[in-house]
């Protein structure tokens, strides 16, 4: 398995490849985010998919304490984490949000407590740094694969958020198809772990999906529009972060700068 | 006697330890039309879901292999909060199900629906608009069945009214056999062929005439049968 950004350095002056491939990838992860972000807003499952990322956080935990890949625990947990929300979603009887709440818990203190004081606040909120081709490319795989799977359910997703009811009786495996949703979802997620961390990569799902509805009625534009606006987040949050701020923690700035525009979305009447 | 087509023997379903459908069994033949009348929670909506196989349920739903379903849930049913145009949603289904895209322009012109209409968004529509769109919906595919769950609940008297003319011209344009869940007796009286009444107490089943006695309805709903006396004045 390649080691993905696992070596810490500032962000200096001098760009190589590293740096290219990091960019070209945060930018790809903005636009899957955008996407996956439109779904999970017309899904209205903002809190459970907020509660997903942070699924990786134990897993991130652990990796970091046996010096493994972040991506690798973080992915296994988010996987496991996934599953069970899903499982939880099915079972109407339960109360979902509740289940949820207790599960996000857990995730974040359990994820504080096995992740090793020095690597917490990368945990938490990521750091951009040089990525290896391979790395590059596992990312650009993964991305093309949520952007493929969108397009390919699209039919399928948009009588799903319709009623779901009318989907199943129309022959769509419903209960799948959310799995597959939310499956996409956390493999945007993971993309995106490395630079904005298992607290603020659903943010970027979530934030541009919010404000990119506040400025169209029509699906089409909703869903380009929603990976526009997280592309703008990633790349002035990013430009701010380096060349103002001189540091390698972008997340927080990229985040700040998704709910500017979210606050300037509002001033727009639909 | 006409084909049956569908075959339900001691359906039960239940939630957890809450049992809604218990031993109920009955036929329905082509070209029906049953209602299926009871107090709110008697199971109504239940019935019409595990008969789709939508949820779980024990005992045995045998549909005819000819039976093609359409099904127009209650609008509450659907998010009407959408981006998302009318003839976008048809779209989604016809492609789901691979059909022509003559079918969307046969549908539409059966129910009347206008270019503007169909380029409209969900989200404007009134509540006999929608309606429209959900039985359009259920239409695409050419069912030869169609249930229906409360139609007209939530809308004013006209446009409700105007609804059932619809549906009831379907059903003779196209012998389309109907299951239709209904609160307003009147049109169960007018239009059903076959009445299922679902309550805790008990289940029946047999022509308007027949089930709906003011006897009936009063175990039924609990209430004395204000709509049977004003049947009966029509």
């Amino acid at each position: 398995m390649c080691a993905v950004g696992t070596q810490k350095e500032e962000w200096s002056s001098s760009v190589d490849a590293g740096h290219i491939y990091a960019i070209l990838l945060a930018g790809l992860f903005a636009v899957a985010a955008g996407l996956v972000g439109s779904v999970a807003l017309m899904k209205r499952m903002v809190l459970a998919s907020d509660v997903m990322s942070h699924l990786a956080l134990p897993g991130l935990g652990i990796a970091y304490l046996l010096k493994g890949n972040p991506l690798v625990g973080g992915g296994a947990t988010l996987l496991l984490g996934t599953l069970l929300v899903w499982q939880l979603q099915k079972k109407t009887e339960l109360a979902t949000d509740a289940s949820i709440g207790v599960v996000f818990a857990a995730c974040l203190g359990i994820g504080a407590l096995v992740t090793p004081n020095e690597d917490l606040l990368e945990a938490l909120f990521g750091n951009f740094e040089k990525l290896s081709l391979p790395g590059f490319l596992l990312g650009t795989a993964a991305v093309m694969l949520v952007v493929a799977f969108l397009f390919g359910m699209k039919d399928r997703l948009i009588l799903d958020l319709f009623s779901p009811d009318l989907a199943a009786a129309t022959g769509v495996k419903v209960a799948y198809l959310d799995l597959g949703f939310m499956l996409v979802f956390s493999l945007t997620i993971l993309v995106g772990l490395r630079f904005m961390g298992g607290l603020l990569s659903s943010a970027l799902i979530i934030i541009p999906a919010a404000t990119a509805r506040q400025l169209t009625g029509r699906m089409a534009e909703f869903v380009v529009l929603a990976s526009v606006v997280s592309l703008v987040s990633v790349t002035v949050g990013f430009l701010i972060s380096t060349l103002i701020l001189k540091t390698s923690t972008v997340g927080p700035t990229i985040v700040i700068v998704s709910v500017l525009l979210f606050v300037m979305s509002l001033l727009k009447k639909k | 006697m006409a084909d049956r087509l569908l075959s339900v023997r001691n359906l039960g379903v239940a939630f957890g330890s809450r049992v809604v459908l218990r031993e109920l069994s009955f036929e329905v033949c082509s070209g029906d039309c049953l209602a299926i009348i009871g107090p709110n929670g008697a199971g109504k909506t239940v019935l019409l879901k595990a008969l789709q196989h939508l949820i779980p349920y024990q005992g045995e739903v045998q549909w005819s292999p000819e039976a093609r379903l359409g099904y127009v849930p209650q609008s509450v049913a659907a998010d009407r909060e959408l981006p998302l145009r009318v003839s976008e949603l048809l779209a989604a289904k016809a492609r789901v199900l691979h059909l022509a895209d003559l079918e969307i322009v046969q549908v539409s012109s059966e129910l009347n629906l206008s270019p503007e209409f169909l380029n409209a968004g969900i989200g404007i529509l009134s509540g006999g608009q929608f309606q429209k769109i959900l039985i359009a919906f259920a239409l695409l595919g050419r069912p030869n069945v169609l249930l229906f769950d409360e139609p007209t609940a939530s809308l004013d008297e006209l446009t409700e009214e105007r609804i059932y003319e619809l549906v009831h011209q379907l059903q003779m344009q196209k012998g389309i056999t109907l299951i239709l869940v209904s609160h307003d007796l009147s049109v169960v009286y007018r239009y059903a062929s076959r009445v299922l009444c679902l309550s805790k107490a008990r289940v029946c089943m047999g022509p308007p005439k027949e089930i709906m006695t003011p006897e009936t309805l009063e175990e039924l709903y609990g209430a004395p049968p204000k709509f049977y006396r004003h049947i009966q004045e029509l």
